[in-house]
């Protein structure tokens, strides 16, 4: 059973008319925006729309495009058991805007992506490592991190 | 002295050994072994203990929260580089002498998980006396390693970490 929202993607798009695109999708609604309108968006989903929750926060590396890095966040209505999606690129060099300031749940996430891509949150109240050793160097999901690591044998 | 009535009784029910035998007996009849499931072996190291396969038919059954209460760590699953410190801590909590199984595939050689967060055989981190192939190794796989193990501790062989020691007469040498 479907339950999301398709209306969404109308009262979002006459919302945000100019920072907005729809990307086409077969099981969610789903949009892309750029960066710098990331926060307004998310505090108008939280605020307004009722997507109270972000279930998760997703990195993709698309080396060697650029910017070089994709952020997926998946955002549950529980009111009406309705997905979305929302996605946003950075650059290798670039900080991204942390969600915790709207989802505090989107703390872990953030570091798990930190953790294996590398990518820096900017107002994350705890960037540091979650998974790998805390004197762990590089960032392993990275595409040109070497499969085997540092080790050789 | 002369035969006295009850000198043939006495015979019948007196056995000797010596202390060294009896010794390895007792050792290889009490291995209580240290919890130490890392991945999906040790769902079968579990099931080991259950009443169909039954270990404690070979006084291997208690299980041990406590490293210091083991003299057995069955490393059931991969170890991962952040686990490998706590691993050898743990195996170093554990009185002397201890024994090590390195239970499946990931734990003797990574397994399929050939990648940078996997040891690649847990003998980089731990001496290991017995390994058990498979993927998972089925429990009475399992329950062969541990009478392999029982079998080297009645032969009196030593345990794997004592035959790494240094030079015999030297501090923890074997003999
Ligand atoms: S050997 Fe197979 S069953 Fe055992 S931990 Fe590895 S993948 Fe899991």
């Amino acid at each position: 059973m479907n339950r999301n929202d398709p209306e969404i993607l109308t009262r979002l798009e006459t919302r945000f008319p100019a920072t907005l695109a729809i990307v086409e999708t077969v099981d969610q609604p789903t949009v892309a925006v750029a960066k710098e309108s990331l926060i307004d968006l998310f505090r108008h989903l939280a605020d307004l729309e009722g997507y109270t929750m972000c279930l998760d926060v997703c990195a993709v590396d698309w080396m060697p495009t650029n910017p070089r890095f994709e952020l997926v966040y998946h955002l549950y209505h529980p009111g009406k058991f309705a997905r979305l999606r929302v996605k946003s690129r950075v650059e290798e060099d670039g900080t991204m805007p942390s969600a915790t300031a709207v989802w505090a749940g989107a703390n872990w996430a953030e570091r798990e992506a930190y953790d294996l891509f590398g990518i820096r949150f900017e107002g994350h109240p705890n960037l540091t490592r979650i998974y790998l050793p805390d004197e762990w160097e590089g960032h392993p999901l990275r595409k040109d991190y070497p499969l085997t690591g540092p080790r050789v044998d | 002295m002369g035969l006295t009535p009850a000198q043939p009784e006495v015979e019948r029910s007196i056995l000797l050994t010596t202390v060294d035998k009896m010794k390895r007996w007792a050792q290889k009849s009490s291995i209580w072994p240290a919890t130490f499931g890392l991945a999906c072996c040790a769902i079968e190291m579990m099931s080991v203990t259950n009443s169909r396969y039954d270990l404690a038919r070979f006084g291997a059954e208690v299980f041990r929260a406590s490293p210091r209460q083991a003299d057995l760590m069955i490393v059931a699953g991969r170890v991962s580089q952040k686990m490998a410190p706590v691993l050898r801590t743990i195996w170093e909590q554990m009185p002397e002498p201890k024994w090590v199984i390195s239970m499946g595939a990931c734990a003797s050689s990574g397994g399929v998980f050939d990648n940078y967060a996997i040891i690649q055989g847990v003998d980089h981190v731990v001496p290991v006396d017995v390994y058990v192939p498979g993927c998972p190794p089925t429990p009475e796989a399992l329950l062969f390693g541990i009478i392999k193990l029982q079998e080297k501790i009645t032969l009196g062989l030593p345990p794997k970490y004592l035959e790494l020691a240094p030079e015999p007469g030297t501090k923890g040498a074997w003999r």
